[in-house]
């Protein structure tokens, strides 16, 4: 059977409520008749035989590539660098495609007699991985065969005595990166590309590099030129890493890219039921939903969260593609947007979105309020191409409890940036001015992110980067059921209701108003025509 | 150019001004109410009276400046600035000269030449008084029953005679019902017949006993053991100084009780008047050839006409009580609505005692009465009916901006009100003593509320004790020879100095003078406006980060991070322990805690080294290696982000930083980017093992503050200079030790501390949703972390 496609239902007066995420819970929302709800592609149908799929893809690389086996030698210096823990999200179910593919790796670099090999989860300024995490993505196997050799560990962008100026590109970005991986004599790169911006040149050109790198293309002038940033055509920001990423390759850097998909089956049993059209429910579907609901309306958030973190998602390995970067990729690219893809007519006055409790920074963390706006306005709003899902002018309402809560081993630099930058100004281009050099070089978040599980310094001003083409393109940013000092604090608007959010949303874009709803996740992406 | 008081001279034709004119009038008491108005009336209405103040220098200022300061730079004065301008100054050198002395001592305290100057003068007023009507017996009896008697010596011994005019009160007649004239009371059957030497005799022996008492070892214990519950374990030399402060405010308050007892056991109010009354009667018995006159006034409250309506200095009788009801804190006066408040403006009272030197003595000393009770009588109910209704029109704020005015006031004979702000106070001081037993902190600011309302209460409940009894006094004072004074006068004088009380209209007097100068001396908001500019915290936050600090110092504990020592050692001791010993071997350790604790708050130095003792024998690599993890899983996760925010703050502002603190330096070595210096315990190192010894005193209590100002000298940094954070008693002498202290997140006794020294406090919380472990467990790591990232 094969899956059947994402839709926009138009809401009639039969419509039943629609299942909101917010945050460590669900909204039931009655939308006003005529607004549509975009619901995503059902999930692909995975490939069957996984490892017969990854043994295929080294074998036979795509572009200008030898096989693997080919390009391995005794005595050669063998780096594997894998994507972080902010992929895929949620966590997948063990075992972790990235420790199947390294698995296999390993095994042709033993059979080819290569000894030096190091493993570096490819963290650029995000926090280093815990053991437990690092074991969950590699395995257990590799883990204990690496780690205690000190050949398997986080990459460290701070490292003075680890990181290679390779040049300027001829927009004069700087290309910095590992200095393990200049020096190899072939790079592997282990992707998950969850969404369409993941993978590709941007794997090692910012996967594997630091601020001196970064700051030229994660800064408000290139996310404003990215429209959307997940639509390579059109993103400046994917322009900018190919630049690098070509240059890299120039310095005679050898990389051999590997790239997977996965489909969209986000939610296991007993969550199931989120992955379901709500008229489409059946009974014990509802009884799970409202019961749930239930439970988790009474306990703690502390305990919502820590069930919530604990959700391992079921995805199904879609395609596999290994060889040069760019050829690659556009596979790649291909199979994220048939899983992803869902075309819409028009744009929208008004932008719904039930924000769920995760996002690729709060991985068993706590999304703070700075992350709220980041999934919300950096990454559902950009989940477009073409246009915005709403029109320049429009509305965009959340609906997320947006807590005044940090976690603070995880993000230190947020809460201070919440304190005393978003204090001062929620000006995306203000704020890049007056502070982030000064938090990108602060001696403290350095040894935060170095020697404890810290993001970068400088990490919540990218967050905030990542909403400025949606904070330019509307007109006012709603969050309902959040905390309100915190809704305030980043320059938004609280309603109590959706009801109350339409309401005030009227004074920006006029009465009788077009809204849409993005049902995410499972993810989507709007093709709007 | 007219001179300067050329044109008062060329209108007067007063008796008063004849009379005085060109007189030296000797002051004592000039830095009070009634004397600084005494003083610029002299100045302005006598134009050619030279004045000799007697003003005794305190420890900040000597008798000029104080005249300078207390009385020149007075707003009385106001008028005669404007009028003197440039030539202020130099009239007020030329006509007014200041005598350094004390009526305390014997001579007046002055040598032979300014005895000379003062017995040289024509006229002498001794207004100088303690009026405090709590002040201790000795003190109240040296200064108002024999002050008077030392003036007498002072003049005898020069054979001079002036005209003495002693200022005493209505008072003086005690607690009686009924007329009270304008006679003296020694040898009436209206008081108590008491010898005012034996008076004098008891008085210091009393002070003795009580010191000798003061210093038997039970009430030396009980001192320590208060210095102690106050301070906790401040260290050895700030114990000792807080129970020897403790042991002479016990005397100091055992001779208030002494003087309040003695008082009433005679029939006056209070140690004011039995002193005052004591002092008349030895003054008449002593005066010999010096001609003396007693001026005795009411209440003085602000003034009528001169030097402008409503002039006040300081916080008079009954204000303290209006302001606490408008304010909402009190809806109970002290006393019976047809109760007589005999209030009486200063300047009529300074107008009186002018006229009565200018009049000259009579034969026999006199008396003269200045009150409105018997020929204006204003009742309290009339008082307070006019007040509530400008209060109505005129609502006190709270710091909101909420208007506080109180309901109705209640009346109640002033006891009954004592008990039952007894009984509160009681209840206040049952809960203080939980609370500061209690581990609860200053978050959300419930123990400074506490602190507060405690305060509050406690100068309510003396207002309500002190001048209840003059609330329920219901004496009526005559006023003969002072009207036949002021009938005597020509109309031009009585226009210059009018001191009849009919004349006061008590609704314009209440409304229109009193109640808007009150409102403004006791500070209260009368606008619902916010504040406007930054507000005392954000002040004194900004002096803490201002650029001419030098360096901060942090405490570590409750300071920066919610956590302690035995929840480290737990940690660290856990992580390489299975499951269910990690479980019981947390257990265990924490059910020793009431008692580690109990030793912590006896000494600390102490508990550290019996509890680091545990250590022996740990490997000081693994240790290292463990640190890095606890610091991830236990230390930053129960930091307060607002005060690693702080201390990088300090940084930033090109201050040195340093952390001061009994945790093991090992343990603390992670906080080191954040400080140029880390003082911490130190256990010593064995063939790579702890020995659970310790090389030196942790840096606790007194030895924290030493080791801190030694490191800041060494660094050539000026402790003056410097800011200390830190949240418990005990580290006092270190935020004693610094120009800049704050305390953080402080416990109940720093609550206190921190707001009566004006302190900035700061109320750093852990970062709400960080995680919670339920024990403090080390992770087990399956395998050793020391590789893990090592490449």
């Amino acid at each position: 059977m094969t899956a059947r496609r994402g839709l926009v239902l138009d809401v009639d007066r039969t419509t039943p409520p629609i299942v909101f995420h917010h945050g460590e819970g669900f909204r039931f929302e009655k939308l006003p008749v005529g607004s549509r709800v975009i619901y995503p592609n059902e999930p692909l149908e995975p490939l069957e035989d996984v490892d017969s799929a990854i043994r295929h893809a080294l074998a036979n690389p795509l572009g200008d590539s030898p096989p693997l086996d080919a390009l391995l030698t005794p005595g050669m210096k063998l780096t594997i660098a894998f994507d972080d823990i902010s992929l895929p999200l949620p966590q997948m179910q063990a075992p972790d495609i990235r420790g199947r593919i390294i698995e296999q790796v390993l095994d042709l670099a033993a059979a080819s007699g290569v000894d030096d090999v190091h493993l570096i989860a490819a963290l650029a300024l995000h926090r280093r991985m815990t053991e437990a995490e690092l074991r969950h993505a590699v395995g257990d196997r590799v883990y204990d065969a690496f780690a205690p050799n000190g050949q398997l560990y986080n990459f460290d962008a701070e490292d003075p005595e680890g990181l290679t100026h390779l040049g300027e590109t001829d927009h004069g970005e700087e290309v910095v990166i590992s200095k393990r991986a200049v020096e190899s004599d072939l790079i592997v790169y282990v992707n998950i590309n969850l969404v369409s911006m993941d993978g590709g040149h941007k794997s090692v050109a910012t996967g594997l590099s630091g601020y001196a790198a970064l700051r030229h293309h994660h800064n408000v002038h290139t996310m404003r030129h990215s429209k959307s940033f997940m639509d390579q055509e059109k993103s400046e920001l994917h322009t900018k890493n190919w630049r690098q990423g070509r240059l890299i390759q120039e310095a005679g850097v050898k990389i051999f890219q590997i790239e997977t998909t996965l489909n969209n089956d986000t939610f296991p049993s007993p969550w199931d039921f989120l992955q379901k059209r709500e008229w489409e429910m059946t009974a014990k579907d509802r009884v799970m939903l409202i019961g749930t609901k239930k439970v988790l309306d009474k306990i703690p958030r502390r305990s919502a969260r820590s069930i919530f973190q604990g959700i391992r998602a079921p995805f199904g390995l879609t395609s596999i593609q290994a060889g040069e970067v760019e050829a690659v990729h556009e596979v790649t690219t291909a199979n994220v947007y048939k899983q992803h893809l869902v075309r819409v007519e028009g744009q929208t006055d008004i932008l719904s979105m039930g924000l769920p409790y995760l996002g690729p920074y709060n991985v068993n963390s706590i999304m703070n309020p700075i992350l709220v706006a980041c999934l919300g306005l950096g990454y559902f709003f950009n989940f477009y191409k073409g246009k915005p899902l709403v029109r320049e002018g429009g509305v965009v309402i959340m609906s997320h409890p947006t807590p005044w809560e940090f976690h603070p081993v995880h993000h230190p630099s947020y809460i201070d940036f919440f304190e005393e930058v978003l204090a001062d100004s929620t000006n995306p281009e203000t704020i890049e001015q007056k502070y982030e050099k000064r938090y990108a070089e602060d001696e403290w978040y350095r040894h935060l992110y170095r020697t404890s599980y810290a993001y970068h310094g400088v990490h919540p001003f990218y967050m905030w980067y990542w909403c400025s083409h949606a904070l330019e393109h509307v007109g006012q940013v709603i969050v309902v059921g959040g905390d309100r000092r915190a809704v305030k604090r980043m320059g938004f608007r609280s309603a109590t209701t959706m009801r109350d959010a339409l309401e005030m949303a009227t004074d920006v874009v006029g009465r009788d108003p077009t809204l849409t709803h993005i049902h995410n996740p499972p993810v989507l992406m709007a093709d709007v025509v | 150019m007219d001179l300067p008081f050329g044109k008062l001279s060329a209108k007067t034709v007063s008796v008063i001004s004849k009379s005085l004119s060109g007189k030296r009038i000797a002051v004592t008491g000039s830095t009070g109410f009634l004397g600084t108005a005494l003083v610029e009336r002299l100045l302005r209405s006598v134009p050619d009276c030279e004045l000799v103040l007697l003003v005794r220098p305190n420890r900040r200022n000597s008798a000029e400046r104080r005249v300078q300061r207390e009385i020149f730079r007075n707003d009385a004065f106001d008028t005669l600035r404007s009028q003197w301008d440039e030539d202020f100054d130099e009239i007020c050198e030329r006509r007014v000269s200041v005598i350094s002395g004390d009526v305390t001592s014997e001579g007046l305290g002055l040598n032979q030449t300014e005895q000379q100057l003062f017995a040289s003068c024509d006229v002498v007023i001794h207004s100088a008084a303690a009026v405090s009507f709590d002040s201790p017996l000795d003190s109240s009896i040296e200064i108002n029953l024999l002050g008077p008697n030392r003036i007498l010596d002072v003049l005898k011994h020069a054979s001079a005679t002036p005209h003495l005019i002693s200022v005493s009160t209505c008072y003086v007649a005690g607690n009686r019902r009924g007329d009270a004239n304008e006679e003296f009371l020694a040898g009436t059957p209206l008081q108590v017949d008491v010898d005012w030497r034996a008076e004098v005799e008891a008085a210091r022996r009393t002070r003795a006993d009580l010191d000798a008492r003061s210093r038997i070892p039970e009430q030396l214990s009980t001192f320590r053991q208060g210095a102690r519950e106050e301070l906790g374990a401040a260290g050895v030399p700030m114990l000792a100084a807080k129970t020897e402060q403790l042991r002479k405010g016990w005397v100091n308050d055992q001779m208030v009780e002494a003087g309040r007892s003695r008082a009433t056991s005679l029939g006056w109010p209070d140690v004011y008047t039995y002193s005052k009354a004591l002092g008349e009667t030895a003054l008449v018995e002593l005066h010999g050839d010096i001609p003396v006159s007693v001026v005795r006034p009411s209440i003085i409250e602000s003034a009528w006409a001169e030097p402008s309506p409503g002039w006040i200095r300081g916080f008079r009788m009954a204000e303290p009580l209006i302001v606490s009801f408008a304010k909402g804190e009190l809806n109970t006066f002290p006393g019976y609505p047809e109760g007589l408040l005999d209030v009486i403006p200063v300047d009529m009272v300074a107008a009186a005692i002018i006229a009565v030197a200018a009049k000259g003595p009579a034969e026999q000393p006199e008396v003269f009465q200045v009150a409105s009770g018997s020929t204006n009588p204003l009742r309290f109910k009339k008082f307070l009916d006019t007040a509530m209704e400008w209060f109505r029109e005129h609502p006190v704020y709270d710091a909101n901006g909420h208007p506080t005015a109180g309901t109705e006031w209640k009346y109640a004979g002033s006891s009954g009100l004592e008990e039952q702000l007894q009984r509160v106070v009681k209840a206040f001081d049952i809960a203080a003593k939980i609370i500061n037993r209690l581990p609860i902190r200053g978050e959300n600011s419930f123990t400074s509320k506490f602190a507060e309302r405690r305060r509050n209460l406690d100068q309510i409940k003396g207002y309500v004790e002190i001048y209840g009894a003059y609330g329920k006094c219901e004496a009526l004072y005559g006023i003969e020879r002072t009207l036949s004074l002021w009938n005597s006068l020509p109309p031009e004088d009585q226009r210059e100095f009018g001191f009849d009380p009919s004349v006061i209209d008590w609704h314009h007097y209440i409304t229109e003078v009193h109640l808007p100068t009150v409102v403004v001396q006791a500070r209260v908001k009368t606008s619902p406006e916010k504040r406007t500019g930054p507000s005392r915290s954000e002040r004194l936050r900004g002096a803490v980060l201002d650029s001419e600090r030098q360096f901060a110092a942090f405490d570590l504990e409750n300071t920066l991070i919610a956590s302690n020592v035995v929840e480290s050692y737990a940690w660290l001791a856990t992580r390489h322990l299975g499951t269910r010993k990690r479980i019981e071997f947390t257990l265990r350790t924490l059910s020793e805690t009431p008692g580690l604790w109990r030793r912590d708050k006896r000494d600390r130095t102490d508990f550290l080294r019996y509890f680091y003792q545990r250590y022996k024998g740990a490997s000081v690599d693994q240790l290292e290696v463990d640190v890095a993890e606890m610091f991830s899983e236990l230390i930053l996760i129960k930091s307060f982000p607002a005060g690693l925010r702080r201390v990088r703050d300090h940084r930033a502002a090109g201050h040195k930083t340093v952390l001061i603190t009994g945790a093991l330096d090992v343990a603390v070595e992670p906080l080191r980017p954040l400080f140029d210096h880390i003082i911490a315990a130190s256990i010593d190192r064995r063939n790579g093992k702890l020995t659970g010894e310790m090389l030196a005193v942790p840096p606790t209590g007194e030895v924290r503050a030493q080791l801190m100002v030694k490191w800041a000298e060494q660094n050539g940094l000026n402790p003056a200079q410097g800011v200390a954070y830190a949240d418990s008693a005990s580290d006092l002498p270190m935020l004693e030790a610094v120009g800049y202290p704050v305390a953080v997140n402080p416990e109940t006794r720093l609550v206190t501390i921190a707001e009566k020294r004006g302190w900035l406090t700061e109320n750093w919380p852990k970062t709400a949703g960080a995680p919670k472990p339920v024990l403090p467990m080390g992770q087990r790591p399956s395998l050793s972390n020391a590789h893990e990232g090592a490449h």
